[in-house]
Order: structure tokens, then C-alpha cells, then sequence
């Protein structure tokens, strides 16, 4: 843990005037965990007791005093999936990864919890790994997800079907596309963004290559920064729905011409992207 | 001042007053146990239910923590109020059955039978210990942590705490530390039973210093009527 992230998220809460549980949910956020320290430190800036932060930290089952997993395993236990064996789905999941729920393997690579509900009894028993939802899920299957999780999900799915391919990606807002055929980078033309980060504000050139990280921008960067990017024709901000499941930072959603849609993570050294390409016509 | 009537009895008491406190004003006694004179009331353990209203829109309040109000009727022993202070001495019982002053509630009350499984718990969770440590001593030293049937009381990391002096009001204020005086004797059986059952020199208000002293005990024997 890193306590100058901490003091950076309890300046910027001090400023917004936000309460305890927004700070610990933006410490969560970060660590994937709340450590004792940041807990502490937490408390003498709050000029709280450790306590009651102790208290609120153990009350919300969102929040975790012990380190998380790489891999989340959520497997639903409400009533429609109860009835439907789930019970015998996360006993499976616990004896194949030699866990109890609610712990994380000593190889720090799976976290296995249950939850109430998801909200899709109808495709109950499921399990929800890393954001992907499995459903009906049977005990058989289990090792299957467990080995998919491990090899990763994005991984997966590009190295089976496409090696490094370059993209051509356009604004989902207004549809003009992103390419930039006057700087190229890995050899195909850039992806131009506008990016903007504390009071700077500039472009962004990116790779087009899939599974390249090359990045060029006007300002640098600082790793760890997240920063918003906005299309330089509409100038609106590219912000999606979802957030990023390593870092929890906004993703930013492109869309591929050809349909699809691809997400990059707007962390700056997080290398976090997801490409969806359901619906696409081949 | 507010006017509101306790047990038919008129009375007027200050703004901010509780029933609590306005009952024992007139002597009226209304059983307690996680209320304590200069701390915070807190409602947690529902000894202190009071009938408030007129049938059929009377309800249950804790005395404890319902603020007098203008035109109020209070009931503090209707067959209602006594049945739920049974319910919630039983249930408390069943919780920690080892402690003394829960033994002597629940003889004072007749109970005379545990119906419900002892779990022999070590707290339940009235509060008092972390109000006194917060409220009294400033220390918040201890506190509640995590929740529903996880929810224990404690220090944070179940470390000691950089804020404790060790003062000890934590166990002095605690109603389940005193073991009652037959903990040898049979699981379900009520201590102090012998007092509903003694001559009736013993004075039966308080039961604070009192040890039974019969060989044997007869609390085995109410069980059985």
C-alpha cells in the first residue's frame, strides 16, 4: 500500500467535503482491499476513532479487510438459483479451489464470494467471474470457469480467433471517425483523442493496434492518472457504463467500423481493454 | 411543560423528558437493562416497553428512548407490555443463560422455564460498554463491528487499542460478566429461583449482593410445576 495514493484520495474527498464511506469506497476502489493503514490513516484525518471506521469498514459487505484475489468468482445464492442447486455450485467451486466463500487462495489469484442476487433468476444457477456472467451453471462446468478465469477472459478470446490486428475505430456519439492517417503509429494510422487530465488538455495519439500500448500526447502523462477523453470532432466525453475491472477506473468505449465496440481503461499504465464483438456480421 | 398521563396517573414533566424517566418520577418501575443514568439512551434490548395510545391504535414503544409528548396515555403493565417483557427476557435468557442479572430478571419476571436453545453467547450487544467508553470515558476505545449475526464488539483488528486506559467500565457496566450462582447446576434451570420461593423476610427489589444459599438448590424444583 502506497500511502501517498491515500492522502491523495483523502485530499480530493476533503476538498468535495465527501463523507467516510466515499473515501473508503474510493480506497477500495484502488487496493481492491482496505488496509489497516490506509484505515488509520483514514481516521486521523477524518478525527475519527479507528473504530468507528473499523465499525463502517465491517458493516458493508462491499468493503474487504483482507486483500482480494486477481479473479472474483460471485456466485449467486438468492432464492430462484437456491432452488436450483447453487448451494452444490459454490460447495464445487470451494472444493476445486480449496476455499471457503468468502476467502482468497493463497496463490492470491481467486476470490470466491456469495451474493444475495443478480437480478437474472431466470438463468439461475449463475456465476459471475471477472464481469462475465455464466448461467445455468452446472456443477461440471465449474472447472471449466475456473480455467477460462485463469487464462484470462480478453486474453482468450483474441489469441483463439485474431492475433494483433489494427482497428478503425469512430466516436460512439457522433459516429465521425477517429483515424488519423497523418501520424502513424506500429505502421497504421493513430487513433486521435482528446485528452484531459488537471488542467491540461491536449491530444492523444494511440496505437491502433490491437493489443499495442504505444501512446503519444501533448501533455505527459503521469502513470496512475486517470484522464477523460473527449472526441475531437463532437467534443464529447467518451464515457461508458462500465468501469474497469482491474482499477475500477471509467472505461472509454470506441466503436469498430464493422461493428463492435472496443474499451480501453482511462488509467494511464493500466493496460486493461475489452473488445465486444457481438452482433458483428461477418 | 407537558402534560401526558401514566397509568392514569396525571403528571407534568420537561420538554426532552423520556417516559423512562417521567415513570420513575412517579415510582413507577419499568424493568431496564441497557439503560444507564448518564449515558445516551440507546433502545437496545426492549426491556423497557411501554403500551402507548388507546385500543385498537395503542403500540409498543422502549421507554427508554420515546420522548414524553403532549396528551400522551401511557400503560407501562398491560397484559400486552408484559407479555412481549417476557418474550424479550426469554429470548435474552436463551442468549447468555450463564449471567447473573438476566437470571435475575427473568425470576423476577416468572420465567420459570427456558424454552427456547441456550447458546451461552458472551455479549448481547446492549451497548452499554462501548457508550460508557465513548460517552463517559472518550476514549472509543471499543465498538460495534460487522453486522447481523456477525456483529461482535471489540477493538479494531481485535488488537489492543492505542486508546484503552484499561479504566475497566467496560466489565463494570457489563450485565452478562457476573456468572449467576448456580452455573454447576442444571443447564435450563433459573437462579434465583430460590427468591420466589424464600420466606418472605428477603427482600425481593433488589437482587444486587444477594447469593442463594440453598444446598441444594431448589430452582430444579420450579422447573417442574
Amino acid at each position: 500500500m502506497s500511502s501517498d495514493t491515500v492522502k491523495e484520495i483523502l485530499d480530493k474527498h476533503n476538498e468535495e467535503g465527501n463523507g467516510l464511506i466515499s473515501i473508503l469506497e474510493d480506497i477500495q476502489a484502488r487496493f481492491s482491499y482496505l488496509p489497516e493503514d490506509a484505515l488509520r490513516m483514514v481516521a486521523d484525518a477524518k478525527e475519527m476513532s479507528l473504530v468507528e471506521v473499523y465499525g463502517v469498514a465491517t458493516f458493508y459487505k462491499a468493503f474487504s479487510l483482507e486483500p482480494r484475489g486477481k479473479h472474483l468468482i460471485s456466485a449467486c445464492l438468492g432464492t430462484a438459483c437456491h432452488v436450483r442447486e447453487a448451494p452444490n455450485i459454490v460447495k464445487e467451486f470451494e472444493s476445486q479451489l480449496g476455499i471457503k466463500a468468502g476467502e482468497t487462495t493463497p496463490d492470491k489469484e481467486f476470490t470466491l464470494e456469495t451474493v444475495a442476487c443478480l437480478g437474472a433468476c431466470a438463468l439461475g444457477p449463475i456465476v459471475v467471474v471477472d464481469g462475465h456472467y455464466f448461467s445455468n451453471v452446472g456443477q461440471t462446468e465449474v472447472k471449466g470457469i475456473i480455467e477460462e478465469a485463469k487464462q484470462g477472459f480478453e486474453t482468450a478470446d483474441i489469441q483463439q480467433d485474431y492475433h494483433i490486428f489494427p482497428v478503425d475505430v469512430s466516436c460512439p456519439k457522433c459516429n465521425h471517425s477517429l483515424m488519423d492517417s497523418g501520424r502513424v503509429i506500429d505502421d497504421y494510422p493513430s487513433i486521435r483523442v482528446t485528452a484531459s487530465f488537471g488542467i491540461n488538455h491536449g491530444w492523444l495519439l494511440l496505437s491502433s493496434m490491437y493489443g499495442s500500448y504505444k501512446v503519444f500526447s501533448e501533455h505527459e502523462i503521469p502513470t496512475e492518472t486517470v484522464v477523460h477523453f473527449f472526441c475531437p470532432h463532437c467534443h464529447a466525453e467518451l464515457k461508458g457504463t462500465t468501469n474497469c475491472v482491474t482499477c475500477s477506473a471509467p472505461m472509454v468505449p470506441m466503436i469498430i467500423s464493422g461493428g463492435g465496440m472496443f474499451q480501453i481503461c482511462s488509467r494511464r499504465g493500466c493496460k486493461n481493454h475489452m473488445l465486444d464483438i457481438n452482433g458483428v456480421n461477418l | 411543560m407537558i402534560n401526558l398521563t401514566i397509568n392514569g396517573i396525571d403528571t407534568q414533566v420537561h420538554e426532552g423528558t423520556t417516559i423512562l424517566e417521567a415513570a420513575k418520577f412517579l415510582g413507577l418501575p419499568i424493568p431496564t437493562l441497557c439503560h444507564m443514568e448518564g449515558l445516551s439512551p440507546y433502545g437496545a434490548c426492549r426491556l423497557c416497553v411501554v403500551e402507548i395510545g388507546e385500543a385498537p391504535r395503542s403500540k409498543l414503544v422502549s421507554s427508554c428512548t420515546y420522548p414524553a409528548t403532549e396528551g400522551l396515555k401511557v400503560r407501562t403493565a398491560t397484559s400486552r407490555v408484559l407479555k412481549a417483557r417476557k418474550m424479550v427476557i426469554e429470548l435474552l435468557l436463551a442468549t447468555c443463560p450463564q449471567s447473573k442479572i438476566i437470571q435475575d430478571l427473568a425470576s423476577e419476571h416468572h420465567v420459570r422455564q427456558q424454552r427456547f436453545k441456550q447458546e451461552h453467547e458472551d455479549c448481547i450487544l446492549c451497548g452499554l460498554c462501548t457508550r460508557i467508553c465513548e460517552e463517559q470515558m472518550m476514549a472509543k476505545a471499543i465498538g460495534f463491528r460487522g453486522r447481523g449475526g456477525n456483529r461482535s464488539i471489540g477493538t479494531p483488528f481485535d488488537v489492543e487499542s492505542e486508546e484503552c486506559r484499561r479504566c475497566g467500565g467496560c466489565m463494570y457496566v457489563c450485565p452478562v460478566c457476573q456468572l449467576r450462582c448456580t452455573f454447576n447446576e442444571p443447564e435450563k434451570a433459573i437462579c434465583n429461583g430460590c427468591i420466589n420461593l424464600a420466606a418472605p423476610c428477603v427482600e425481593k427489589d433488589q437482587f444486587d449482593d444477594l447469593m442463594c444459599y440453598m444446598d441444594p438448590c431448589v430452582a430444579c424444583e420450579i422447573e417442574k410445576d
